[in-house]
């Protein structure tokens, strides 16, 4: 298949970047591994928009982290994503020196973040009663924010998506090579192996921690990038108010410190923890992050209820050894354009990666804008926020919105339905819970499973035995017991 | 606004027992609020018998249970709603009545005015997020009740090779049902030093099957990053943490669990009920009413219960005591009786009892929290201690009772508090100091 421009990676980055590229006339085609967009490192990570004060000035991560911040209410508005500006504080205890919260200070200044202010604990306390006891002062970064990473992302492919761009989901990249005046990528189709060729003109590594293997096979300038694991805890709704600002700790010799968060659905967020591994897949949890991440959070915030967990996962942050992005052509290979090394804050600058990438394929390519580019999209429907009257005037019309399938979160059904059939629809139970909640409340998913599965399975349509977690291989179901029901889908489609 | 007496959150187990009671103590317009698509709850999946011992002197299965009170409802022309969530319950302005705001697909949202509530929710099973099992999140990860509803009523099996982690009640039925339908259940580990189910459980459904069941052991590890392919499991010291050096890898494809379970009781926050940080739910005097007048509580949203006939007693009580609320309006006596928890003892239910207005003879219900042996089961007046009765041994698995008498405590008009304490036996502290 012939395309103008391919993404590989549909994460974010990528995300952000084609919904950017196709405000352009040309053919665009996103390339992803996973079952779904957002299946890697944006999906587990803090969900914040960081102000912009931690990076050093002069690197792209400073630049970007400002300029994705400063986009995000006119993109959330746009795209109808969940984000508000709670407000960061970076703490600093009384073991901690108070000169480096004022360099921060002057480096967020450099860096243009507005507002920044250094407070005494009184006025912290104030806005922070749980803080712990041992903070002295704090910097207040007002533009900090929160975000739901999963349905940043989903809106950016989305909006692509109705835009007119390719998504090629279940396919995995093996390898990319110049060919002609472009390159050609070898794909693979991951649920049925089947083997794929596209060749596009202009190649976009938006690949995360494998974004060294794309680019190291094209340029004789290696990278080399390393999945630095971070575990999280998400505790119940009832702690959500813990904390109301995203509290930092202040980077010291014992590293960066975690975070605590509330989250824009009203959990608590403690984390990260930050380990390198050799495995770019192992996203688990381990006793050891899972301890440190309850005694490194008490030195900021105190009394955190962490018996009130209720799911704790791991993300892989994807660090390049020189420390930045790498954003921009290879020197080596023409139209070949990294977003490479994309680690924190590499969430908040995501609009404003994707505004710099596509404008540099837009030229390498010779693009035209679109006069008919659709720049806003509508995201599911969350009933409770309508006004009674309307939420009844919905279910008149639709009754599958007056039916509550996850009874921890209140998902409907309706909710479902819309996230299974919108463009690039969930195909999996991981899929519906990222974009509805169904199954991330404090049940975890024990209650609605069932009732999930028989929706995917009606919807889609598809059998039960094709039903998975997140992909082919996470089958949910074995096999039937000896006396099926009637009516379920007991054979293979 | 519809009107209605009575209100009722729930129709399982509880909810039905409540409103039979109810009904046959003279309240006339009941409501039952169903969130499932059949009445009889969590019933319906269980399948296996032993149900109904006490109430019915028979063994039944869950769904014979639950018919037997389906259709006591049904012929005493119970209204109720099916694919019902009740979202809020508030309380009225002006008024001591309710407001119970429910959602479904033919009625959309609407408000019910109601004289009194019965809070009939049951509980939930706790989560793996809630026990920090460390590892990867594949699937293949069910809790037992889940596992137990995709097989008993989708027909659905959820895996082949099964280690299943806690043993309560669901899990121990589990670990006999998968093997029944062909599965391999390779081992049931426990993090406590007791089994959190009840003996003939283990007996049944472990012990008959080969099943091994190994206590003071937890799940360290999980691995496999599409579907679970394999469980570490270690023992635990007194501290509960794994002691290095005891791990045993299992390899299978689902791991059950079966690590307790925890009423459902967001409605009752938010409706202003004070929850026992212990039982996780309502405190309840001897009526079942909770905090909030003309709020009543039972079934496993009240406590988790190891049997149904005990939650259909009790219901009955709350169906009893509401029907008396609707009809005499709010009857807290001035002076009520707390009853403490000494000891082994972690709770009580009920917390408060009102020695005028109670039941003749009134069941308080506890559990303990250690297998405690060669003990007794003693009950204080103030100091003076009342009745005092040998339990070769009690678990945490298994509830308790102590039945109080009406008669004895109007002897006692100036009674502060009733005490419940496990005491060891005088020949076992005897033997304990040779």
């Amino acid at each position: 298949m012939v395309y103008d421009a391919a993404i590989i990676g549909a994460g974010v980055t990528g995300s952000a970047i084609a919904r950017e590229l196709s405000r352009y006339q040309a053919k665009i085609c996103v390339i992803e591994r996973g079952e779904d967009v957002c299946c890697g490192t944006s999906k587990a990570n803090s969900a914040i928009i960081h102000a912009g004060f931690d990076a050093a000035p002069g690197s792209l991560k400073a630049a970007l982290n400002v300029r994705g911040n400063a986009m995000m209410d006119a993109l959330a508005a746009e795209l109808d994503i969940p984000f508000r500006r709670n407000g960061s504080l970076v703490v600093c205890t009384k073991d901690q020196d108070r000169g480096d919260l004022e360099r921060l200070a002057e480096k967020g200044k450099k860096n243009g973040v507005p507002g920044l202010a250094i407070i005494e604990r009184d006025e912290l306390t104030a806005m922070e009663p749980n803080i712990s006891d041992d903070v002295t002062c704090a910097l207040y970064a007002p533009t900090g924010g929160i975000v739901c990473p999963f349905h940043m992302t989903m809106a950016f492919a989305e909006n692509a998506f109705t835009n007119g761009v390719a998504f090629f989901l279940n396919t995995r990249v093996d390898s990319v090579a110049a060919e002609g005046d472009g390159y050609r990528l070898e794909t693979v189709h991951t649920d049925t192996g089947t083997p794929e060729a596209f060749t596009a003109r202009v190649v976009i590594n938006a690949a995360g921690v494998y974004a060294d293997t794309f680019n190291n096979m094209v340029s004789s300038r290696k990278i080399h990038i390393t999945a630095r694991k971070g575990e999280y805890c998400l505790l119940d709704k009832t702690a959500g108010g813990h904390v109301s600002h995203t509290v930092f700790q202040l980077p010291s010799k014992m590293g960066k410190g975690v975070l605590v968060t509330p989250t824009i659905h009203g959990n608590l967020l403690v984390g990260p923890t930050a380990v390198d591994v050799g495995d770019r897949e192992a996203v688990n949890t381990t006793q050891e992050g899972l301890d440190m991440l309850t005694a490194t959070s008490a030195l900021s915030v105190k009394n955190i209820p962490m018996r009130q967990v209720i799911t704790s996962f791991a993300g892989l942050r994807a660090h390049e050894d020189s420390d930045d992005f790498i954003i921009g052509e290879c020197e080596d290979a023409k139209g070949f354009i990294n977003a490479a090394g994309i680690e924190s804050p590499g969430l908040s600058s995501a609009p404003a990666i994707g505004e710099m990438v596509a404008k540099r394929a837009a030229e390498l390519l010779g693009l035209e804008k679109k006069t008919n580019f659709t720049a806003t999209r509508r995201g599911i429907l969350n009933p409770a926020t309508l006004s009674p009257a309307d939420r009844n005037r919905l279910i008149r019309e639709h009754p599958e919105y007056g039916t509550v399938i996850c009874r921890c979160e209140m998902v409907t059904e309706g909710e479902i339905i819309d996230a299974i059939r919108r463009p690039l629809g969930a195909r999996s139970l991981d899929g519906v819970k990222r974009r509805t909640r169904a199954g991330m409340g404090r049940c975890q998913a024990g209650f609605c499973t069932p009732r999930t599965m028989e929706i995917l399975e009606r919807e889609v349509p598809m059998s039960m035995f094709d039903i998975t977690k997140g992909g082919v291989g996470g089958e949910l179901i074995t096999g039937v017991n000896k006396y099926p029901q009637k009516g379920r889908s007991h054979e293979k489609l | 606004m519809k009107n209605y007496e009575l209100v009722i959150i729930g129709g399982g187990p509880a909810g039905l027992a409540a409103a039979v009671s109810a009904r046959d103590h003279g309240v006339e317009r009941i409501l039952i609020l169903e969130r499932d698509k059949e009445l009889g709850g969590i019933l319906n999946q269980c399948i296996h018998n032993g149900f109904g011992l006490h109430t019915f002197q028979e063994e039944l299965t869950g769904p014979e249970y639950a018919d037997r009170f389906i259709r006591q409802v049904k012929d005493r022309g119970i209204e109720y709603k099916l694919h019902t969530m009740v979202m809020d319950i508030s309380r009225m302005d002006g008024s001591g009545d309710k407001c119970v705001t429910a959602m479904n697909r033919t009625d959309g949202m609407f408000l019910l005015q109601a004289k009194a509530v019965i809070l009939a929710m049951g509980c939930r099973e706790r989560a793996r997020g809630a026990l920090n099992i460390p590892g990867y999140r594949p699937a293949g990860i069910y809790s037992a009740g889940t596992a137990q509803r995709l097989v008993n009523m989708e027909g659905f099996m959820p895996g082949r090779e099964v280690v299943i982690l806690g043993s309560g009640d669901i899990g121990l039925i589990m670990a006999r049902r998968m093997t029944l339908e062909g599965a391999k259940v390779k081992v049931v580990a426990e993090l406590m030093p007791y089994s959190g189910g009840l003996k003939r459980n283990i007996v049944q459904c472990l012990d008959d099957f080969d099943i091994p069941l190994k206590l003071s052991h937890t799940v360290i590890d999980i691995e496999g990053k599409k579907r679970v392919e394999a469980v570490t499991i270690a023992e635990v010291g007194p501290d509960r943490r794994p002691v290095p050096g005891t791990e045993e890898r299992y390899t299978c494809d689902t791991l059950l669990l079966s690590c307790g379970l925890i009423p459902e009781n967001e409605l009752s926050q938010n409706a202003g009920v004070t929850l026992s940080p212990v039982t996780s739910g309502p405190v309840v005097n001897d009526a079942f009413e909770t905090s909030v007048d003309g709020v009543f509580a039972c079934g496993n949203v009240l406590h988790v219960h190891d049997l149904v006939d005990y939650v259909s007693e009790e219901a009955a009580g709350a169906g009893k005591n509401a029907a008396l609320y609707i009809q005499n309006g709010p009857a807290r006596d001035a002076r009520t009786v707390e009853i403490c928890p000494e000891g082994h003892v972690r709770y009580t239910v009920p917390r408060f009892i009102r020695p005028k207005q109670m039941e003749e003879k009134l069941t308080v219900r506890f559990r303990v929290g250690a297998v405690c042996q060669n003990c007794s089961v003693a009950t204080y007046f103030d100091d003076e201690l009342i009745s005092r009765r040998k339990r070769p041994v009690m678990a945490p698995g298994e509830m308790e009772q102590v039945i109080l008498s009406r008669a004895k405590l109007s002897g006692y008009p100036d009674l502060k508090k009733i005490t419940i304490r496990i005491e060891e036996n005088e020949e076992r502290k005897a033997g304990m100091t040779e």
